[in-house]
C-alpha cells in the first residue's frame, strides 16, 4: 500500500486464528494456526502434550484481530508456552488490535498456560480478553505477564480482561487498563510506577476444594499478594514489579 | 433511565434531597472509619500531597469507583441484588476487600432500613445477613429513597474518592481545602463515570451481570491484604 492516490484504503489489519485441542494420552487431535499464531508441538516432561506458540511475525499490530482457542478434552493434560515475548506495535491506522483467547478445560482435564510476556510498545493499542471455562474438577495454571514499554520506552495503551467460569458460573472477572488515555493508571491505586504487572491463577479442586485445605490470603512482599477467590477452589496471585525479570522471579515462587 | 425488564421502584416521591442525605459523609453508615486504601498508600509513600492524592483518587474512581457505581445503578434500577452481590464478589479478588465491602454493606443496611423502610431492603438483609457488598446496598437504599440509577451511581462513585481524600487530611495533615479541591477537580470525571455506570447497568438489565464493568486496581487489591494485618492502624481499610 504505497499508492498516494488511495486515501480511503486504510488497511484493516490481519485476522488470524489458531486452535488446539488435547486428548488423553498426550494426543493433539486439533492443532491449527498460522502467521502470528503459528503453533508447534514441542517436547514436554510428564503427561503433558505441549504446544508452543512460535509467532512467525511480530504482532499484534493496530487493527489486527487474533483469536486463539485451546481445549483440554476430558482427562487430557495440555501445556502451552511461547517461544518469545509477544510485542504489541502501533498499526497503520486500523485502530486497536484485539487478541481473544478461549481456554476450555473439560472433566478431569488440566491446562498449563505459561506463555512469555506481552510487551506493549509505545503508540500501540491492544485489547485482550481471556475467557476461561473450567469443569468442576478441572485443573488450571494460568500466567499472564504484561510489560509496559520496551527497554527505556513508554508503554502503549493496553486493556486486558480475564473472565473465568468454573462449574458453570463466573468466579473471576477482572479488567486492567494502562497507558495513555487510561485515567489514573500510574497513580498509587493502580500501578504506582511499576512497569510489569502479572497474574497467576491456580484452580485446583484437590488442593483448595472439599477435602483440601482452603488457601489463606497472604502478601508476597510489598507488591504482590495471594488471594483466594470466593466460591471456587482457586487462588489468584496479583503482582507488580519494576520489570519483566523481577515479575517472573516473583511469580515463579508461587507457580505449582 | 427506566429499565423495561425491571420492576418499577416501590415509590417515587420527589426525592432529590434524599441524595444529599445518602451521600452525606455524616450518614451513620460507618464509612468514616475507612480510607479506601489511602492509609496503605501513604505508608508506602505513594500519596505524599495533593497531586499524588489526585492521581490515587483518579485511579480509584475509574476502577473500583466505576464498578461500584455500576453495581449501585443496577441495584437502584431493580436488578436482582443477590445476583449483583455475586457479581461484586467476582470483581473483588482480595478477601480483605470483600470483607470490608460486606461490613460496610451491613452497616449501611441498618441505617437505610431505619431511614427508608422498604420490603426490598428487608429481603436483601435477610438474603445476606452478614452484609451484601456496600455498593449493592447503596443502590437498593437509593431505590427505597425514590432516587434514580444515575443518583445511585453518583453517590457510589463519589464515595470512592471522598473517603481517601478525607482520610489523607488526617493521615498526612493535608490542608482540607486542598483535599476538597481535589474532589472538585474530579467532578467532571465523576459525572462521566456515573454516565458509563448507568449505561452498563442498562445493558446488564437485558444481557446479565457480565455486562457490568470489571475494572481493577492491582495496588488496591495487593495492599489491602497487608493493611488488614497491620497491628495498629488509623483506619479499618
Amino acid at each position: 500500500m504505497t499508492g498516494a492516490a488511495a486515501p480511503a484504503a486504510v488497511p484493516a489489519g490481519l485476522s488470524a486464528s489458531a486452535r488446539v485441542a488435547a486428548g488423553p494420552g498426550g494426543t493433539l487431535p486439533v492443532l491449527a494456526g498460522d502467521g502470528p499464531l503459528a503453533l508447534r508441538r514441542t517436547r514436554a516432561a510428564g503427561p503433558y502434550a505441549q504446544v508452543t506458540l512460535v509467532g512467525a511475525m511480530s504482532a499484534p499490530l493496530g487493527g489486527d484481530r487474533l483469536r486463539l482457542a485451546a481445549e483440554a478434552r476430558p482427562g487430557a493434560a495440555l501445556r502451552i508456552t511461547s517461544a518469545a515475548a509477544m510485542v504489541a506495535l502501533p498499526g497503520r491506522g486500523g485502530g486497536a488490535a484485539r487478541f481473544d483467547t478461549e481456554l476450555t478445560v473439560r472433566q478431569g482435564g488440566e491446562l498449563r498456560w505459561l506463555p512469555e510476556p506481552l510487551i506493549s510498545a509505545r503508540g500501540s493499542e491492544l485489547v485482550t480478553h481471556a475467557r476461561i471455562d473450567l469443569a468442576a474438577d478441572a485443573r488450571l495454571v494460568f500466567r499472564e505477564e504484561q510489560v509496559l514499554g520496551r527497554s527505556g520506552e513508554e508503554g502503549g495503551r493496553l486493556t486486558s480482561r480475564i473472565t473465568v467460569r468454573w462449574a458453570g458460573r463466573t468466579v473471576l472477572d477482572q479488567e486492567l487498563s494502562t497507558g495513555p488515555g487510561a485515567p489514573g493508571w500510574d497513580g498509587g491505586a493502580v500501578l504506582g510506577g511499576h512497569r510489569a504487572v502479572g497474574q497467576l491463577l491456580v484452580v485446583d479442586p484437590a488442593a483448595y476444594g472439599e477435602g483440601g485445605r482452603p488457601a489463606e490470603p497472604r502478601p508476597l512482599g510489598g507488591t504482590a499478594a495471594l488471594l483466594p477467590l470466593a466460591g471456587a477452589p482457586a487462588v489468584l496471585v496479583t503482582a507488580l514489579a519494576p520489570d519483566a525479570l523481577a515479575l517472573r522471579r516473583l511469580l515463579d515462587t508461587v507457580t505449582p | 433511565m427506566q429499565q423495561p425488564s425491571c420492576p418499577p421502584p416501590p415509590s417515587r416521591p420527589a426525592a432529590a434531597a434524599a441524595l444529599l442525605v445518602l451521600a452525606d459523609g455524616r450518614f451513620p453508615a460507618g464509612g468514616h472509619a475507612h480510607s479506601g486504601g489511602a492509609e496503605a498508600a501513604v505508608r508506602a509513600g505513594r500519596i505524599t500531597g495533593p497531586d499524588s492524592l489526585e492521581d490515587f483518587c483518579r485511579g480509584r474512581l475509574h476502577t473500583a469507583g466505576l464498578v461500584a457505581a455500576a453495581l449501585a445503578a443496577a441495584a437502584c434500577a431493580g436488578l436482582d441484588p443477590v445476583e449483583l452481590d455475586a457479581a461484586a464478589d467476582v470483581r473483588t479478588p482480595s478477601p480483605a476487600l470483600r470483607a470490608t465491602a460486606r461490613r460496610l454493606g451491613r452497616q449501611l443496611m441498618r441505617a437505610a432500613r431505619a431511614v427508608w423502610p422498604a420490603p426490598e431492603l428487608a429481603a436483601l438483609a435477610a438474603a445476606r445477613p452478614r452484609g451484601a457488598h456496600q455498593p449493592v446496598v447503596l443502590g437498593a437504599a437509593a431505590r427505597a429513597a425514590g432516587l434514580t440509577p444515575h443518583d445511585a451511581a453518583l453517590a457510589a462513585g463519589y464515595e470512592t474518592v471522598s473517603g481517601p481524600a478525607t482520610a489523607v487530611v488526617r493521615l498526612l495533615g493535608l490542608d482540607p481545602f486542598r483535599a476538597t479541591a481535589v474532589l472538585a477537580r474530579l467532578g467532571g470525571e465523576l459525572d462521566e463515570v456515573a454516565g458509563r455506570a448507568v449505561a452498563a447497568a442498562g445493558r446488564a438489565a437485558t444481557g446479565g451481570t457480565g455486562e457490568l464493568p470489571a475494572a481493577s486496581a492491582p495496588l488496591l487489591e495487593i495492599t489491602a491484604e497487608a493493611h488488614a494485618a497491620w497491628p495498629t492502624r488509623l483506619f479499618a481499610s
